[in-house]
């Protein structure tokens, strides 16, 4: 693996691996020195297109507890109003000797321009791409899961898949990276996923997805799912009539306090997500945001570790040999 | 005096024969060694060769005047010679927009004086493609440059009292009006076809209906005021359907393909790489193969190149960034003879009539598009259909670098190219314009 | 093995001979368990801990061995893991691989005396990997090295406390160590555990012994190489 740019080039080994891997992370990150020499003298550069401090800090932490240096460079707006190209800007940054770049990007397909271009050699890392891809998110995800799963059962997570498990992804399907990074890798990993929206906000041409689709989410529910994924709405949304009303949507797709009771009343195991930050009282309740159920900010912590598992993977056999020493 | 012999062609794929051109016209035609040759005339050998009239395209970007960066007059009509045309058909969308008689002129007394091709400057049908007020058409159809085709193309004459003001006011003087068909509203941000990549890709969908939705009323806006259409760049299998329809019900409207939607598809857009950028998007396979069969069929008349050339500033960048387009003058042969012969859907014959006959009729060209018969001008190309053109942009006389073939090796290639009986293109090369 | 040059070319080009059969390892353990003791005058303040992956096993074996000759010794509570992982300094030169956990004692091993336990000591690399690793998650008052196999040919200046068998080796030859608990594969009767040395053969291949399934390995990828 040279770059994470999708889920969808993802195997179903080495979605395993990244998250053993990440476990192991967690451990590093409970103890008292959180920090690895892992990638010591390497560079890892945070490169935002687009604002987003909460990843953008994710990846810092990650590189910084696997002691690497890390560059921010906030791109913002400067490559789409026609400032400096995307081509500039990565061969800038190889300049500097970049071993590694996290690019987030308002279009879609950014990163993977960046490494097939030829411009750089560095590892590309997609943090995050239009509507395309975010694929660390949804390995976190993938790791919440695996934990919710190896909580119930008893069972260590290490080698464990999502094989069987029921995760509703709800919201704005059409515009959301997210759930289409969850859909590919959720069900690589043998989960059963089903995406909940107004028939406005699901693409067009979903036959071809692994997935169920349904309109109707208190029916979903009512099987009482492992997950339920609530996707963040973008409140200018409405305005381009992807829907009526912000109460017509959450009455139809909002995690409401109704239907948590509801949840609660059949003993549903189901864990309420979000990938943040959260539009409390839109696609999302304060009961349900707030109740045990929520795994909001283990998915933030687990966001660290994921990200610490790539890097480490990524950067490391980078120079590999075809006869390696040992002891 | 000039006189050449091409000697065991095949006009448009039948038997071979020889054919004298003198001083620009083709003189005679006859079984091989049949002809009475002139002692000074140059004998070339095309044996093996296919000759067809001079290709036309309806469709060509050449960029001047305001972008001469991404192509020029000089260096489109070098690539037109190349790719086996002897007229091109220049689109309105320069800078200054040509809504005026005296940017018309200009663009074709530039054609003029390079000597590659014949030049035919395409009108605007609004003021400055703004879709608002009706340029001077009349007085573009009265200039030198006697412009008949007026296209907003690269946007859509949306506004349908607009376009029937349009379709009328061209009746006198037989004119045509080229639509791009693209509803506005339905293609907001548009980045590629609305389908099952556009899916997985994120990219914002440019559905099909809107460009049969445009078609469907314009036919209907053509068939109610009795005047010409003609449909650019048809890239759907609906919009086959809807022009089937209206020829069968009478409508005079003529259809264009590009070579590159009777080939390419929108799983090349997985590669985000924008030299698979355009608009139309690249569809479905089921839209190429329904494409392709609608040419075979007669209901698409002609193939038009959107030939597209932009500077690498505009196509090195990210995808949503990116411009529309791609270069197509000095592949289109080949990609008609991938697409459409050597899948045995038409023969050479039928390429003459799409590339050439056709286009020059609709556009009532009397200089170009002649079968290749005495008193022709003679405007051929000889090609060899066992021939292969290794695609490398950084080769090609255009300036665009942004062919979407690249790196590939297409199937037949150009030997010569003579305008107006002058050999533009010989041994394969660019050789001399012809001066006047 | 996961060596690629072996998968490239037949196998017919290594022999691999068994140098420790499971009997010589169980002696061997046996021998440093008595050593360990003698060394820290009893169990007291005593961990073991095994460097991934099959440190681990062996360290348990060691373990409970000091609890059968000293019942003070409480196995359970007195060995874990080291991973050394994101501490070795060729992870640039070798293929990304998962991290193992790090196990340590529920006590932890601040004060006591760690005896650090690995298969093989080679280049010393390791070694300087796990010191680091070990101060990361503690301050032992001593720290001890045991090995089963010392092959020499090392590059730093460690040497270990405890050696179960000293084989000199020559730098072309692969030392393996194959245990019942890490490596599944199927061997011989008395090969379940097994210490097998792969040496490069110009010519004739006849002189290839089979330690069962061993002589194959490889093309298995399973086996921990320890080159």
């Amino acid at each position: 693996m040279k770059h994470l740019l999708s889920t969808s080039e993802l195997s179903h080994a080495d979605a395993v691996q990244i998250l053993d891997t990440a476990d192991q992370m967690a451990a590093v990150s409970s103890r008292a020195v959180k920090k690895l020499p892992a990638l010591r003298g390497r560079t890892v550069v945070n490169l935002f297109f687009e604002d987003s401090t909460r990843t953008r800090i994710s990846f810092e932490t990650a590189a910084k507890r696997l002691s690497a240096d890390v560059i921010n460079f906030s791109a913002k707006g400067s490559s789409v109003s026609k400032g400096e190209s995307l081509k500039d800007t990565a061969q800038t940054l190889m300049a500097m000797s970049a071993d590694a770049v996290v690019i987030r990007h308002p279009s879609s397909g950014a990163p993977q321009q960046l490494a097939d271009s030829g411009w750089i050699d560095a590892a590309v890392v997609n943090a995050g791409d239009g509507k395309h891809a975010h694929p660390t998110q949804a390995l976190l995800d993938a790791m919440t899961l695996r934990r919710v799963r190896s909580r119930a059962t008893g069972v260590a997570s290490t080698g464990m898949d999502l094989e069987g498990m029921h995760v509703v992804i709800v919201g704005d399907v059409l515009h959301s990276r997210v759930a289409r990074s969850n859909v590919w890798l959720l069900t690589t990993l043998g989960a059963r996923v089903t995406l909940v929206a107004p028939p406005t906000l699901v693409p067009v041409a979903t036959d071809n997805w692994p997935c169920e689709v349904s309109y109707d989410l208190d029916a979903v529910l009512s099987e009482a799912p492992d997950a339920v994924m609530m996707l963040r709405l973008q409140r200018e949304r409405m305005n381009a009539a992807f829907f009526p009303s912000e109460a017509e949507y959450t009455r139809g797709w909002g995690l409401t306090a109704q239907r948590v009771q509801r949840l609660e009343a059949v003993g549903a195991p189901t864990v309420f997500m979000h990938p943040g930050p959260m539009n409390r009282g839109l696609e999302i309740s304060s009961e349900a945001a707030d109740s045990p159920r929520s795994t909001v900010l283990e998915q933030v912590a687990n966001g660290v570790s994921v990200r610490m598992a790539v890097l480490f993977l990524l950067l490391s056999g980078d120079e590999s040999s075809p006869n390696p020493s040992e002891n | 005096m000039s006189c050449y012999l091409i000697g065991n062609a095949r006009p448009e794929g039948g038997d071979p024969a020889d054919l004298l051109v003198t001083d620009g016209t083709v003189t005679a035609v006859g079984a091989p060694g049949s002809l009475q040759v002139p002692e000074d005339a140059e004998v070339i050998d095309a044996s093996g060769l296919i000759a067809l009239p001079g290709l036309v395209d309806m469709h060509t970007h050449l960029r001047e005047p305001g972008r001469e960066d991404a192509e020029t007059v000089q260096t489109g009509t070098r690539a037109a010679a190349r790719g086996g045309f002897t007229a091109v058909f220049a689109m309105a969308n320069s800078n200054p927009v040509a809504d005026t008689a005296g940017v018309v002129e200009q663009v074709w007394q530039l054609g003029r004086d390079a000597g590659w091709t014949d030049v035919h400057p395409v009108g605007a049908v609004t003021v400055g493609l703004e879709g608002t007020r009706l340029s001077e058409i009349r007085a573009m159809a009265e200039s030198r440059a006697a412009v008949r085709m007026f296209s907003d193309d690269g946007k859509c004459v949306h506004d349908p009292v607009l376009m029937r003001r349009a379709l009328e006011y061209v009746k006198a003087f037989d004119g045509i009006i080229a639509q791009h068909a693209q509803e506005p509203r339905l293609t907001e941000g548009a980045q590629m076809n609305e389908g099952a990549v556009s899916a997985d890709l994120g990219l914002t969908g440019w559905p099909a209906v809107a460009e049969e939705a445009i078609i469907a009323r314009d036919v209907l806006l053509a068939q109610h005021v009795g005047s010409r259409l003609h449909i650019c760049h048809l890239s759907t299998e609906g919009s086959v359907e809807i022009v089937r329809w209206a020829k069968s019900r009478g409508v005079y409207v003529t259809a264009e393909v590009t070579p590159h939607h009777l080939m390419l598809t929108d799983e090349l857009v997985r590669t985000f790489d924008p030299v698979y950028k355009v608009n139309p998007p690249l569809r479905t396979d089921a839209d190429v193969q329904a494409l392709r069969r609608a040419v075979a069929e007669g209901t698409i008349d002609v193939v038009g190149t959107d030939h597209a050339p932009h500077t690498a500033e505009d196509k090195e960048c990210e995808w949503s960034c990116a411009a529309h387009g791609m270069t197509g003058l000095e592949t289109a042969l080949s990609v008609v003879q991938l697409s459409l012969v050597d899948t045995g859907l038409i023969g050479w014959d039928r390429v003459a009539q799409i590339m050439s006959h056709r286009p020059a009729g609709i556009l009532g060209l009397t200089d170009q598009g002649q079968p290749l018969r005495p008193g022709s001008v003679a405007n051929l190309v000889l090609w060899d259909p066992a021939g292969a053109t290794p695609v490398d942009p950084a080769t090609h006389a255009s300036k665009g670098r942004n062919s979407p073939y690249r790196g590939m090796t297409l199937p037949g290639s150009v030997r010569a190219t003579f305008y107006r009986g002058h050999p533009v293109v010989r041994d394969g090369e660019l050789a001399t314009p012809l001066g006047r | 093995m996961s060596v690629p040059e072996h998968a490239e070319t037949s196998p017919g080009t290594t022999t691999s001979r068994v140098i420790l059969s499971t009997a010589d390892i169980d002696r061997a353990l046996s021998r440093i368990a008595h050593e360990i003791l003698e060394s820290n005058k009893g169990p007291e303040n005593l961990v073991l801990l095994g460097i991934a992956r099959r440190g681990y096993p062996l360290a348990r074996r060691l373990a409970a061995r000091l609890e059968q000759i000293d019942p003070g010794f409480r196995a359970a509570a007195s060995t874990g893991q080291l991973d050394i992982t994101m501490y070795r300094d060729d992870l640039r030169r070798n293929p990304a691989r998962t991290p193992q956990p790090t196990l340590l004692p529920e006590s932890g091993i601040d004060g006591r005396t760690v005896v650090l336990v690995d298969d093989v000591l080679f280049s010393g690399r390791t070694i300087r990997a796990a010191l680091d690793a070990l101060v990361d998650v503690g301050r032992p008052d001593v720290v001890r090295l045991a090995v089963l196999v010392d092959r020499g040919h090392r590059e730093l200046p460690i040497r270990a406390d405890h050696v179960g068998k000293n084989l000199p080796t020559s730098s072309q030859e692969k030392v393996r160590v194959l245990l019942r608990e890490s490596d599944p594969e199927p061997r011989a009767a008395g090969h379940e555990d097994c210490v097998v040395i792969d040496a490069p053969v110009a010519s004739d291949p006849d002189v290839a012994r089979s330690p069962g399934r061993a002589a194959s390995s490889s093309r298995s990828g399973q086996a921990g190489e320890r080159a």
